[in-house]
């Protein structure tokens, strides 16, 4: 009974969250560049008015494949939240994307073509990270299950200082933010029109937002778990540190462009390899 | 409730504009007039727009674009033609390769005089076409 509560309450105060998230980086991208912004509450305003809009279809698949992709990360999100099984979260994640791909490849315009292949190569670049990440968590605490990895008494910082830095390095990729934001950035639209999500309209593209204010959830419980320990007050830390990695973002989402891909490409599995294989290496040598 | 407009998302097409007045649409991006405080947002996408804003005459070789356009967006949309040449032709409507203003093709919603059009006249031609959006939605209801 408790558990449903709680898998009720994560399922509807996430996307609330995001969404405010979500308001808040656009403002403070506006206020970065000297714009007064939106009101805080405009991606709501935004999803609310493409539920109202017409449904206009292109072919009989596609829009099958974001409810599928919603759908596994409201999965996603359950999982971590209540303190599941890292792992199977990773790939329920990593199933979410995929599904998000085929529907930019069933649509079957040229630009969401593109942007299928573009949000492959992302995927290419920050899934292996991901895995790390994992990995180092287990490092240290021999455990899988997010509620075991927090309930410890030094945070996992202490020790993975390097593959936090690699995975907040692939946090750009998973929150579609500039330089990385090479498959479907809001900065982006002349080039690639939107990328995945050219063909869809109207409530498809609301789901389509929901989805990635779940995924921007998604990314943080990701940061938050670096920080948090036993200690209540750790919370309090890890909160901090969410948003300062998320302000991080906005910064850098306004300071850089677009790099090409090969750029992308190279650079994660650069930096982040060399950072985590580091990392990893002392750990084992010191620790175990 | 209406949300439309509230966050009323703009597609802008050039017809054969001397860019005079697409450099005033941009300006209303910029910091000094920021229509971003409106929710408007510049796509490029027409299937994800509320609004088309057409500046320039409309010619042979425009038309079917210009068509093409504006049966992509989703109902409910409105269009607003920005400057002289968009409404009626303007100083090119003698050429012999243009056709006239946009309402030669399309139904024209709200029109925006003014060579080139200020960047005030274009966010009151946006509010004035919300006005009408927020009508359409109204119809779509029904
Ligand atoms: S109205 Fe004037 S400024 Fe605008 S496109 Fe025509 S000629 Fe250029």
């Amino acid at each position: 009974m408790m558990l449903a509560i709680q898998i009720i309450l994560i399922v509807v105060l996430t996307p609330l969250v995001g969404g405010l998230l979500a308001g808040f980086d656009r403002i403070i991208s506006a206020r970065v560049q000297g714009r007064k912004g939106p009101p805080l509450l405009q991606p709501f305003y935004d999803v609310l008015k493409l539920l109202q809009k017409e449904n206009i279809q292109v072919n009989k698949t596609y829009k099958f494949y974001v409810y599928v992709s919603l759908l596994f990360i409201i999965l996603t999100a359950v999982i971590m939240l209540i303190g599941g099984d890292i792992l199977l979260a990773i790939f329920v994640l990593t199933l979410g994307a995929i599904f998000f791909v085929f529907g930019g490849y069933a649509s079957q315009s040229p630009y969401s073509i593109i942007g299928a292949e573009r949000e492959l190569l992302q995927m290419m670049a920050y899934e292996p990270m991901v895995l790390i990440t994992a990995a180092g968590l287990y490092m240290v605490s021999k455990t899988f299950f997010i509620g075991e990895i927090i309930a410890r008494d030094v945070p996992a910082i202490v020790y993975l200082p390097a593959v936090f830095i690699g995975f907040v390095y692939i946090l750009t990729f998973k929150l579609r933010k500039s330089p990385f934001d090479l498959s479907l950035g809001h900065h982006a639209h002349q080039e690639l029109v939107q990328g995945i999500s050219t063909e869809y309209s109207g409530t498809e593209l609301a789901v389509i937002e929901i989805t990635h204010w779940y995924e921007t959830i998604i990314s943080l419980v990701f940061v938050y778990i670096f920080f948090v320990t036993s200690n209540p007050i750790s919370h309090v830390f890890a909160i901090i540190a969410c948003i300062v990695v998320y302000l991080f973002e906005i910064i850098l989402d306004n300071s850089t462009v677009r790099v090409k891909w090969q750029l992308a490409l190279k650079s994660a599995w650069i930096v982040t390899g060399v950072l985590s294989i580091m990392n990893l290496m002392i750990l084992s040598f010191f620790k175990f | 409730m209406n949300f439309n407009t509230k966050s009323p998302w703009i597609l802008h097409y050039d017809g054969t504009s001397c860019n005079g007045c697409d450099i005033e649409v941009l300006a209303c991006l910029t910091p000094l007039y920021d229509v971003e405080r409106f929710g408007v947002i510049n796509t490029g996408n027409p299937r994800h727009a509320d609004i088309l804003l057409i500046t320039g005459s409309v010619n042979d070789q425009s038309i079917p674009v210009v068509k093409q356009l504006y049966e992509q967006m989703a109902d409910p949309k409105v269009v607003v033609a920005v400057g002289i040449c968009a409404t009626s032709g303007g100083l090119f409507t003698d050429c012999y390769n243009v056709v006239g203003g946009v309402d030669k093709v399309l139904p024209v919603d709200v029109y925006v005089p003014g060579c080139a059009a200020r960047p005030q006249a274009i966010i009151d031609g946006v509010v004035k076409a919300l006005a009408i959006l927020d009508e359409k939605q109204n119809a779509m209801k029904k």
